[in-house]
Order: C-alpha cells, then sequence, then structure tokens
C-alpha cells in the first residue's frame, strides 16, 4: 500500500511520573480505521520515550518482535539522534492505542508489510533528536554557555572549551519543563555523521531466546490458569453436532467441556490431558454448506472467471492493438496454491474474562485490532479490553489476523478463571487463513528484435483487502493483489493489467510473508525470462536491455550477476536463474544456481543476493533477512500446497506441508549497494524474489518451464 | 500416578498419567517453558531435551519413560561446556531470529558436540536436520555449530 505521506511526527515533551523526561510522539496518518475512532487516552504520561533520573532511556515499542530485529533497528533510530549508546535504552511492549502507536504506513498499530523502518525512519529519529536539543539547551542554560557550543555523547552533555560534562539523568527534570522546539528547528543528523545507524549492532531480543528465558505467547502463565485444546470443525463454516460429554470429563486432569458456535474446547489442568478429553469426546461434525468443495472446483472457478476483463490497475498505450501487430505473441497461465503460514510457535491466545474486563496475553501484530474485535464479542468497553503483547514466535501474516484470539475469547468467557488457548499443529495448518490460489493470465507481444511492445496481465483471485480494510479497497481494485505486477521494473510501452476478484467458496483467505509482490513477482519474473527466451537472449541482457530508464535496478542486476558469475559455464544439470524486483521501497535482484537430477529433484547449491535498500539501518539483520526471507519463499516455491477436499484442508503437519531443513539449505550471500536513499522495507523482499530465480534456473538446466507452484518435480524427470 | 523425574538436577514428582509426555510434564506441569511445542510428532525438533545425555523430542517421550535418567533442558544447557560455547557462538553471530526453535536446535546441537567435538558439515546435517526453523537461520547455526566446536578446542 504505497503511502506517499511525509511522515514527520508531531511531537511533545512532558515529565513522567517518577521524574525524567517524556517525549510523546504521534505521527500523522491518512485515515484511521473504524476502531480507532474509540482508541484510548491520547494523553499517556509514560508514553513512547522516557529518560529517567539515572539516565536510562525507555522506548515503548509500538512495532511487534517477531524475527525480523526492529526491536533493535528502531532502537538505533533513536539512540543515533539522541546519542546514547544502544545499550541504554531499555525496550517495553506497547499497549494498544491507535492514537499513540499507529504505524504511519499502515494506519493502524500493526507490525507488517515490512513498514516499521519506512514508517518511523522520520519520526523516532526527530524524536531523538528532540531529546538531545532539549538535554543540550539544559545544560547550556546551567553553565551559561551557548548552547551551540555543547555536544552530546553516549548520554552526557558535553562542553569542550571547559571540559565540564552533565550526564542525561541529572538534566531530564529541568529539560521537561522547557518548550518543545519545533520540528523545523531540530536539526537532524548528517547520514555522514552516523555512528550506530549503517552498524551491525548486536541485537536486543537474543541473549534470551538462547537459553530458554524469553517469553512467547504460548509460554504465558497466570496464576489458577487452566490449559485448553481445541478442534474446530473440519469443513469450514461447520458445526459440532454431538460429543460425548461424560467419556472427555472422565479424562483425568479435564475440568470442563466447552462448546462454541464453530469448535469444541476441553479445558484441563495441562495440554495432554486437553487433547485425551479431545479424543475422548468423539466429536461429530455438521459440515455445513462447503462439504464438497475441492481444490479443482476452486481453481475451475478461478479459470472461468479470469476470461473476462477485470477492473483496470493500470492502462498505458494500446496494449490490444499492440499485441495485434507484434512480430512475435506470448501468452502464459501462471498459477500459485493456497499457502499455510506455519508459524514455529503453533496458534495460542491466554484469556480472562470477567464481567467488567477482559485480559489477553497473546503475541499478536494487531493489538488494537484484537482489542477492538474482543470487545464486540464481550460487549465491553474498549479500555476494558487489555492485551497484554508478548514476543511472537514468528508472525509470516499470520498474526495480523485476530481469530485465534476471538476463538480463545469466546472458550474463556464460558470459563471461571483464566485458560490459555493453545492449538495443535493440526488444527494450525487446517484452520489457518490462507495466502490465495491465484490464477494469473498473461500475453505479450515483441517486436522483430525481441523488444516487448505489449503487455497485459491479468491477476485473478481472493481480495483480501475487501475484508480487512475495505476502506481502501475502492472501485473493485486490490492493490496488494496486483502489488508488483501493476509496476514492474521494465520499460513496457503498452501496457494492461486488471484484477478480478474471485473468493474462493469458505475458505479463509489472508497476508502471507510478502504479500503482493510474493505471488507477483514470480509471474512477472517468469514471464519476462519467457519473452528473453522467445527473443533468443540472455535473460539478464534481456533485462538489461529494459532498464535504461532505472538506474538502481540496473545496479542490483548488474552486482547479483556478478558475484553469482553469470555466464561462466557450469556442469550439465545445473542452471543459474535470475530474479529482479522493487517491491516494499526495496530492489532486490537474485541469481540461484541448482542441480535438476535426472530424477526431476532439485538441489539448490547457491543464492547470491543484490540489495539496494537506500540507508541500510542494520546491513546484519539485512542479510539475516536474505537468508531467512529466501528460505521462507524457497521452502513455498519446492513444497507449499494447500489443497482441499470434501472441504477439508488435507495438510496437517510437517510431514506433509514440510519447511526446508537444514540439509537441503543452500549457501546464501548478500551483496549491499552504498545508497543515500531513504530506507526501503526488507523482512519481506527476499521471500518475493527467490521462486522465479529458482524457477528460471530449471529452465536454464532443463528447458522446462514452470508455471504452477509448488514446483512439480515429475515434470523436470529426463524422458531419455 | 506420581512420577518422580530428575530435571537439571532437581527432582520433582509430578502426578501425571504414565503416557503423558515429558513435553507438557516440564511445561505445563513444572512450568518450565523453555523447551517449546512446535508439532507433538516429533517432526520439528522444538522440543527437544536431553535424556542421559541423548536428544529426545520430549513431545513423544512419556513420563512413565524416564525412570531415574537424567533430564536436561535449555535452561540448565548453559552449565555444559557444549551449551555454553554453543549460546556464546548463537550470539556472535546472531544467529537468533524469532527465536522460538532456538532451544530444541541449541539441544541438538549441544548433544551433536558432546559425541562429535569436531563435526563436520555432514555431521551437522545428520544431527540437525530434524529441527525446522521457519525463519530459516540455518546457515548461521551451521556456523555457529563450527564456531562452538573452535572455541571447545581452545
Amino acid at each position: 500500500m504505497p503511502d506517499r505521506l511525509d511522515r514527520r511526527g508531531f511531537l511533545t515533551i512532558g515529565a513522567a511520573l517518577s521524574g525524567g523526561l517524556v517525549i510523546k510522539l504521534s505521527v500523522p496518518i491518512a485515515f484511521r480505521p473504524p476502531w480507532a475512532a474509540e482508541a484510548g487516552p491520547s494523553f499517556n504520561p509514560n508514553a513512547f520515550i522516557r529518560i529517567d533520573r539515572e539516565g536510562l532511556v525507555t522506548l515503548v515499542m509500538p512495532m511487534v518482535e517477531m524475527g525480523q530485529g526492529t526491536y533493535t533497528a528502531l532502537p538505533m533510530l533513536l539512540a543515533e539522534e539522541l546519542e546514547v549508546g544502544i545499550d541504554e535504552v531499555r525496550l517495553e511492549h506497547a499497549p494498544p492505542n491507535d492514537v499513540l502507536y499507529a504505524n504511519p504506513m499502515l494506519h493502524f498499530q500493526a507490525t507488517g508489510m515490512s513498514s516499521s523502518i519506512r514508517g518511523f525512519w522520520t519520526p523516532l529519529r526527530q524524536a531523538g533528536a528532540v531529546g538531545r536539543t532539549l538535554l543540550i539547551a539544559t545544560a547550556a542554560n546551567r553553565w551559561g554557555v551557548d548552547p551551540g557550543t555543547c555536544r552530546s555523547q553516549k548520554g552526557v552533555v558535553l562542553h569542550s572549551a571547559s571540559g565540564r560534562r552533565l550526564p542525561y539523568g541529572e538534566l531530564v527534570d529541568a529539560a521537561a519543563k522547557l518548550p518543545v522546539p519545533t520540528t523545523d528547528s531540530v536539526v537532524l543528523k548528517d547520514p555522514k555523521d552516523f555512528t550506530l545507524i549503517g552498524t551491525s549492532a548486536k541485537r536486543l531480543d537474543t541473549p534470551d531466546k538462547v537459553n530458554g528465558r524469553a517469553q512467547f505467547g504460548i509460554d504465558v502463565r497466570v496464576p489458577d490458569m487452566k490449559i485448553a485444546a481445541i478442534a474446530i470443525s473440519p469443513v469450514f463454516g461447520g458445526r459440532p453436532k454431538s460429543l460425548n460429554e461424560a467419556a472427555a470429563k472422565a479424562v483425568k486432569g479435564v475440568c470442563q467441556i466447552v462448546r462454541i458456535e464453530n469448535a469444541v474446547a476441553v479445558v484441563a489442568d495441562h495440554m495432554w490431558a486437553a487433547k485425551k478429553g479431545l479424543i475422548a469426546a468423539a466429536i461429530q461434525w455438521d459440515d455445513g454448506p462447503h462439504a464438497t468443495v475441492n481444490s479443482s472446483d476452486i481453481i475451475g472457478q478461478l479459470e472461468e472467471a479470469s476470461k473476462k476483463p477485470g477492473v483496470v490497475a493500470r492502462n498505458e498505450g494500446d496494449a490490444k492493438k499492440a499485441l495485434a501487430g507484434a512480430a512475435q505473441r506470448i501468452d502464459a497461465i501462471y498459477q500459485m496454491p493456497f499457502l499455510a503460514h506455519a508459524a514455529m510457535e503453533p496458534m495460542n491466545c491466554t484469556v480472562h474474562v470477567r464481567r467488567d474486563a477482559c485480559d489477553l496475553w497473546v503475541g499478536t501484530q494487531v493489538p488494537t485490532r484484537t482489542q477492538s474485535l474482543v470487545a464486540e464479542v464481550t460487549g465491553l468497553p474498549m479500555d476494558a479490553i487489555k492485551i497484554h503483547n508478548q514476543l511472537l514466535g514468528g508472525g509470516f501474516g499470520r498474526r495480523l489476523e485476530a481469530d485465534g484470539n476471538v476463538l480463545a475469547v469466546r472458550i474463556a468467557q464460558q470459563v471461571d478463571g483464566p485458560v490459555k488457548v493453545v492449538w495443535s499443529r493440526e488444527e494450525d495448518i487446517r484452520h489457518d487463513m490462507y495466502r490465495p490460489y491465484y490464477y494469473d493470465r498473461l500475453s505479450a507481444g515483441l517486436d522483430a528484435s525481441g523488444k516487448p511492445v505489449a503487455w497485459t496481465h491479468r491477476v485473478s483471485g481472493s481480495s483480501i483487502y475487501a475484508r480487512y480494510l475495505p476502506q481502501i479497497f475502492t472501485n473493485g481494485l486490490d492493490h496488494d493483489a496486483v502489488e508488483g505486477a501493476a509496476e514492474p521494473p521494465y520499460e513496457l510501452p503498452n501496457v494492461h493489467v486488471d484484477y478480478v476478484r474471485v473468493e474462493p467458496p469458505g475458505v479463509p483467505t489472508a497476508f502471507w510473508r510478502g504479500v503482493g509482490p510474493t505471488h507477483n513477482i514470480f509471474v512477472v519474473e517468469s514471464f519476462v525470462d519467457e519473452l528473453a527466451a522467445a527473443a533468443k537472449q540472455d535473460p539478464v541482457a534481456y533485462r538489461k536491455a529494459l532498464l535504461g530508464h532505472n538506474p538502481r535496478a540496473l545496479q542490483v542486476l548488474e552486482l547479483a550477476t556478478e558475484k553469482a558469475g553469470w555466464g561462466q559455464p557450469l556442469p550439465a544439470g545445473r542452471g543459474r536463474g535470475v530474479s529482479l524486483q522493487f517491491a516494499f521501497d526495496t530492489y532486490l535482484s537474485q541469481v540461484v544456481e541448482l542441480e535438476v537430477a535426472f530424477d526431476g529433484s532439485i538441489r539448490v547449491h547457491r543464492i547470491v543476493c543484490a540489495v539496494d535498500c537506500g540507508i541500510a539501518i542494520n546491513p546484519d539483520t539485512i542479510a539475516a533477512q536474505v537468508e531467512g526471507g529466501t528460505l521462507f519463499g524457497l521452502t513455498a516455491a519446492l513444497y507449499g500446497n494447500i489443497t482441499l477436499k470434501n472441504g477439508r484442508v488435507e495438510q496437517s503437519n510437517f510431514h506433509d506441508y514440510p519447511s526446508i531443513r537444514i540439509s537441503e539449505a543452500p549457501h546464501i550471500e548478500t551483496y549491499l549497494v552504498r545508497s543515500a536513499a531513504s530506507p526501503g522495507g526488507f523482512g519481506e523482499a527476499p521471500t518475493a524474489a527467490v521462486a522465479p530465480a529458482v524457477t528460471n534456473a530449471i529452465f536454464a538446466a532443463t528447458g522446462k518451464r514452470t508455471r504452477t507452484l509448488p514446483i512439480d518435480t515429475v515434470l523436470l524427470r529426463s524422458t531419455t | 500416578m506420581a512420577f518422580t523425574i530428575k530435571v537439571n538436577g532437581t527432582a520433582h514428582t509430578v502426578d501425571v498419567d504414565a503416557d503423558t509426555p515429558l513435553l507438557w510434564v516440564l511445561r505445563d506441569v513444572l512450568g518450565m517453558c523453555g523447551t517449546k511445542f512446535g508439532c507433538g510428532i516429533a517432526l520439528c525438533g522444538a522440543c527437544t531435551v536431553h535424556v542421559d545425555g541423548m536428544p529426545m523430542r520430549s513431545c513423544v517421550t512419556p513420563i512413565g519413560s524416564i525412570g531415574n535418567k537424567a533430564v536436561t533442558t535449555i535452561e540448565a544447557v548453559g552449565k555444559t561446556p557444549e551449551g555454553k560455547a554453543l549460546q556464546q557462538a548463537w550470539l556472535d553471530l546472531e544467529v537468533v531470529q524469532c527465536g522460538y526453535c532456538q532451544s530444541g536446535q541449541i539441544m541438538s546441537a549441544a548433544a551433536l558436540l558432546t559425541n562429535t567435538p569436531k563435526p563436520t558439515d555432514t555431521d551437522i546435517d545428520a544431527a540437525m536436520s530434524g529441527n525446522i526453523c521457519r525463519c530459516g537461520t540455518y546457515q548461521r547455526i551451521r556456523a555457529a555449530i563450527h564456531r562452538a566446536a573452535g572455541m571447545r578446542e581452545e
């Protein structure tokens, strides 16, 4: 969702309740989702950034940590301008509050879409600079010197001429009484003077993650808490018909059986008792209207719908006419499957519902959305719903949804006391909200030299935004569904891209790491490769010829291919494939080198990734995201496939919904382009880039084009 | 029925059925939540602990099978030279992303180093392929095991 707002923050300051300086920051956003109107108090004296009398800085983290490193990168932005060491910054999970903690790019308090750095790049540095300016002014005032002759370093204000120094902690109370400087009067540091931004600062969240101390949502324990195991109707929309409550209750440790609309929960002293209780309950289901839905029906429905024109996402020139007049025409259909998220931490939520209040302990990407939905379910006011956010054992978009939290609340409404609802892995896979199945039709026309003169792309699939944030689903166009398709980085003279919304019956769809680009970059970068092949040209040379207007894209393509040794000979059965993208305000190019064996099996040996994400906040985190994001996308390309039979998801655990393992993991290299541009998003970009680089490499190795994911290795078998 | 098990050197008596997996005894009965639940059927390795030094998937290890054997979990593995070196290497190389699987990864790696102080890449593949990391930290896990093995040599 592109957002071109100037994201300068509005800053206010004040004194903390316990003494010290508070900097409150709020960021301008274009609109608020419906639930935000009721958001909590607009002034909280302990909000956002506090500096106490010991000089310790507390940053209330608006974004949540799910492995992406935001608990290090955002404090780096603040610490750089405030002139403190990153080790002097303490972090607190933010409570739900869209007024204080909205993500400026997403319009509400949400961590997703690779937006944290982009959203907070300017406001958090401004907040740090305001703090520094105030503390220097306070010290200068005390010494009777010009603030311009002072500077600060590592939490201390220095006056070099006299050698005097005052630590921040001794200045905060006086600083809190000063008027807040206008943002225009506060000078941000020149990037060449950065001492923290651009360094691979150590992560703040990791020490407790190697010794078992880190607390994820599933680790929460509150006094007198029970544990609940759940069974949700195997068919979407079904409901429990009957169950053997007496048998379930006879299991030692089982306390209570709870029935809600679409599920049964067994509440027990511990998970094993709850699981045994579920088995003993022998639940019978009323399957409801979706009991006959199969994957083939959904695909057939998409195929049919995609024959008719959709809502136009981009139209330039006259693609139809140019296609008719082209020297050569290429047509292709691409398909991508439903995908589950399968975060390592299965879905869970601990809830305590009382007459007048409700507490939730959960790792969520969307605290205010959760709060609003829980208020609706319980009939309680928003401020009676407390969300105690926890570390997330993987998000990947799954925890942008509050379905699991609402389900837990519905169960907890019938339980006297707190209850931790834990999903089995089977429930987690079979009742995910899935990356939509997409069905894409493309056509291109080439002139006699092989250059594209026409490009059409029709995306068909579910609209997540129509459900999730209807305000931005305008005129039937889902910008996420066409992101990466509407604006390929190449010079294309006549372009027509449209979108057909098709909702699969009963199957809930949701965002998945890499969102729109993870689907569209595969399609676009595969199809460009097809055009290069049709033009009998090298895929890299072909792309370069279309990038005259796009120097940053050209540079990452050149860097990746140079480092990968593009063009150097390879043994038989091996191939290299390339991809290039601009997504999340980041340029990225990957080269995959792989081997296809006689039986069609694939071994990916090496992946080289070149990145221009603007100013790199923490280069080591970027490398980590390249490594991890790429493997997340590679898992999907090789294995990811959720299918339906008789209304039921056929997969259930890691044996039939596999994840790549260490023995299959290729070596991944990251090369950063030095850039002075504003930072781009990064947590998702590599996930989008890898699939086309893999299938293009398969084409290079075998001459076979993969247009449907996951890759069917049977089709790659040698036919000798 | 009551079982007495020795976890990280301390004896605990718990009253559960004999088929109760060690995982849920640790997490829900004893409140030791460093050992993670990931799949429940020994496919992901998140719940790995040591039983008499052997890496075991605690989600499929019934409490009734433990007897007098010593259980070691992530909470105490740092007291062993292998565990300590691995935890340090994990931090030195910034292995961790979300961190959820890392308890199991470190437990598997510690058992590997105990038996094979200088593992090859093939040894690492064999010992660590049962541990899934959805964040994809494998490259760094491999490097960190080699680094920890190096530290142990010094």
